[in-house]
């Protein structure tokens, strides 16, 4: 066959693939029943219109669109992101640890990559306003960072609880430009943020645009906030192809909404040999009080049952009622009680397995990757750090002599990757002060502290 | 009124109450605001003040589509300890004039019956079946006597489950039409109108307003050539505003957040909110059939009115 002819067979291969990836794209669910279009009449045709810009821009690439997204991501924010090697990690654990570096990405997280696309592609849409919602505020500081790069004016919906334990996230948002509004309903904290964001757009859907922050909410977007991270698990193919020779035995991230774990999963997800591990907040229990309305963790994966909340059928903390509980966790970013309905789908077909670890061994492998790699990862990504240790962890510990060790043990085998979604900075007042208060074994002397 | 009547000309209790006490005053309240004992008197004075259909919101959470005034309603009843089984048996007990509908949203509606297991009092995570289902709220729905079912999270794309149990059951399911809802979106959802067509006033979401936003005007307009019962609602709270509103076309006009302001000024004083329910009610209905008035006299700048 001559050159052209491959060239035309390789071509209308990709051709053929594209069209199943369009078709399989097209779809409001995931399997059966995850996803869907669960909104107010009045936002149905924004949601029409944002299908058809996420499939001409984003899945076509019309007028150069994902070109400039990359570009972009390039030059303002920094990608492509290490992988790096763990060398004690990978000595402690007696096997090959690496660490996707996703905090050094301009702004300190992962969010960064979703924030940029979507407001670009509001901006290819012709809307004139962004808004948003944001917990921990790294997706408002994201936001307000794109929105204030691509010239759009911005307003960050934050509950008043988080708005007072992230002060310096509202100030970075308030230095790029961006409104920021409290939401004072029920316990402050992103589902509340998520309702008024939702009650804004279905005011002023017609110029505006809602960024929303994770993998959650009505079809399109599940999709494409996964698309715009995917480039995470793109990049991680690559690098481990290049380092190590092959594909990671297993890859593990952790879950709140599951922005950065489908970002990095998304590449993996046919790679049947690629063991795929949604490490999800434990809080201090996984008990849910249905009286109180609380559940004091987000293991929404672990333990949730399927509903319907802000758009999606998904798995979530409710009441046997259908009330949704407050979820807890020590890391706010984590704090939400529904999860990407595609990640509810991926666990329910058995190709994700959720874990979860507690506030304790969150924080200890937030103490342990700052110690040992010199590396301050964000409490979310602490989880992730927590279970490895949970599931690898006794190679280095002779002082307890040995540990209880996971089911999973001996399943993450022999080569690694741990996504580090984002940086610790904002974390270190509520790192400072959980540690007070707890005997963790990974722990710096308290008493540096207190000098 | 002949029930034998009732059932030959109109498709369902909903859009006769409409039809036939034309132009129909739609209320709302939040159920168990502040108490489900309460809530009876209150449907009960709204029934009595001339309310033609009465919608009891069912409450949820995270209700997305409603302004503060409902949403701070939601929170007073669910402080209360307001849920779907008492909310039932409030129903259960209703003996009212105008037929009542139940507003909620899905979550609510997948969730109802789904739980054999111990209360959660006992501190356990709900287990409910494997899928989400939507027949037992609604047989339990039909069973109580309501007549509709309105779910503001529910846009037509999503509602065949329950379309098809409300079918079997004899329930109007209410979609809703948006400013936004135009072109073969309207057509489809005003194709399949169950009861009558919700028109959503203006843009945003559920709360008293000052005016009649001039998107009602426009929907109206656009909606004038289906055929079918259309309520307004959103930002209606005065006699003044259900007269302009049917004098603009309109079947009916709803009003929720205006009635949910007088409960909440009133806290536990029952009576007096009961009283000021009742003359709010009459005071919408009158305007209402004051804009049906100036449409049949003032005949040469008025539309014909609609048959009959």
């Amino acid at each position: 066959m001559s050159t052209g002819d491959h060239e035309r067979t390789h071509e209308s291969n990709r051709e053929r693939e594209r069209e199943r990836e369009r078709e399989r794209n097209a779809d409001a669910t995931f399997g059966d029943d995850y996803g869907g279009q669960y909104v107010p009449e009045a936002l149905m045709p924004a949601l029409q219109e944002l299908e058809d810009a996420y499939e001409r821009y984003v899945l076509e690439n019309e007028d150069g669109f994902m070109d400039e997204f990359h570009e972009r991501m390039r030059d303002f924010g920094g990608r492509p992101t290490p992988l790096q090697r763990a060398d004690r990690l990978s000595e402690r654990y007696d096997r090959e640890i690496y660490l996707k570096r996703e905090d050094l990405l301009h702004g300190g997280a992962h969010k960064l990559n979703n924030a940029l696309g979507q407001v670009l592609l509001a901006k290819y849409m012709g809307k004139e306003r962004i808004i948003a919602e944001t917990g921990a505020g790294q997706h408002g500081t994201a936001t307000a960072m794109a929105a204030a790069h691509l010239d759009m004016p911005c307003e960050i919906y934050m509950g008043r609880t988080d708005i007072n334990r992230q002060r310096p996230n509202v100030y970075r948002m308030r230095m790029n430009g961006a409104e920021v509004n409290p939401v004072t309903a029920g316990s402050g904290t992103l589902k509340e943020a998520i309702n008024e964001t939702m009650r804004d757009w279905a005011t002023t859907v017609e110029h505006t645009h809602y960024v929303i922050g994770s993998i959650v909410g009505p079809h399109p977007f599940p999709k494409l906030v996964r698309d715009f991270q995917s480039v995470i698990g793109d990049e991680i193919r690559e690098q481990i192809r290049e380092e190590a020779g092959r594909l990671p035995d297993s890859v593990v991230a952790c879950a709140g909404g599951g922005s950065n774990t489908m970002g990095t999963f998304h590449a993996f997800v046919r790679d049947d040999d690629v063991d795929l591990y949604a490490v999800e907040a434990g809080g201090s229990s996984l008990e849910i009080d249905a009286e109180e309305g609380l559940a004091p963790n987000s293991a929404t994966l672990s333990t949730g049952t399927d509903g319907v909340l802000h758009g999606a059928m998904t798995k979530l903390l409710q009441s046997e009622e259908g009330q949704i509980v407050e979820s807890h966790s020590v890391s706010a970013g984590l704090d939400y009680a529904g999860v990407g309905p595609e990640l509810a789908h991926l666990v329910e077909t058995g190709r994700v397995t959720p874990v979860n670890v507690d506030d304790d061994a969150a924080l200890n492998g937030f103490h342990r990757l700052s110690n040992l790699e010199g590396i301050i990862p964000a409490l979310e990504s602490s989880h992730a750090l927590g279970y490895l240790e949970r599931a690898a962890g006794t190679a280095a510990d002779t002082s307890s002599g040995q540990r209880p060790r996971d089911e999973h043990t001996d399943e993450l085998g022999d080569l690694v990757v741990v996504n580090v979604s984002g940086r610790g900075d904002k974390d270190l007042e509520t790192v400072l002060e959980e540690t007070e208060k707890r005997d963790l074994e990974a722990a710096p002397d308290v008493e540096v502290f207190d000098a | 009124m002949s029930d034998a009547v009732t059932e030959n000309e109109y498709d369902s209790d909903v859009e006769a109450a409409i039809r036939e006490n034309h132009p129909a005053l739609i209320t709302y309240i939040t159920a168990g605001d502040p108490s489900l004992e309460d809530t009876k008197e209150y449907v009960e004075a709204l029934d009595r003040g001339g309310s033609d259909l009465i919608e009891l919101g069912l409450p949820f959470s995270e209700p997305i589509a409603e302004g503060p005034t409902i949403q701070a309603a939601i929170n007073r009843a669910l402080a209360a300890g307001t849920t779907p089984e008492g909310f039932f048996e409030l129903v259960d007990d209703l003996e009212t004039e105008a037929p009542l509908l139940v507003m909620t949203y899905y979550n609510m509606i997948l969730q109802y019956g789904g739980s054999e297991a111990p209360r959660a009092s006992d501190g356990r995570a709900a287990k409910p079946r494997d899928k989400p289902e939507v027949r037992p709220f609604v047989e339990r729905a039909a069973g109580a006597g309501l007549s509709g079912i309105i779910v503001p999270d529910l846009p037509a794309e999503e509602a065949g489950p329950l379309r098809a149990a409300c079918d079997d059951h004899g329930l109007d399911l209410v979609f809703i039409i948006a400013p936004t809802t135009e072109g073969q979106r309207l057509d489809d959802i005003m194709s399949q109108v169950s009861g009558f067509a919700y028109v959503q006033a203006r843009l945003g979401t559920t709360g008293a307003r000052a005016n009649v936003s001039s998107a009602t005007h426009e929907s109206l307009a656009r909606l004038e050539e289906y055929d079918v019962p259309k309520a307004v609602g959103f930002g209606v709270s005065e006699g003044d505003h259900a007269a302009e509103i049917v004098e603009a076309g309109a079947d009916g006009v709803i009003v929720g957040s205006a009635l949910v302001d007088i409960i909440a000024e009133h806290g536990s004083d029952t009576g007096a909110a009961a009283e000021r329910l009742e003359a709010k009610a009459a005071e919408l209905k009158r305007g209402a059939r004051r804009g049906a008035d100036s449409l049949t006299v003032d005949g040469e700048d008025a539309p014909e009115p609609e048959q009959p």
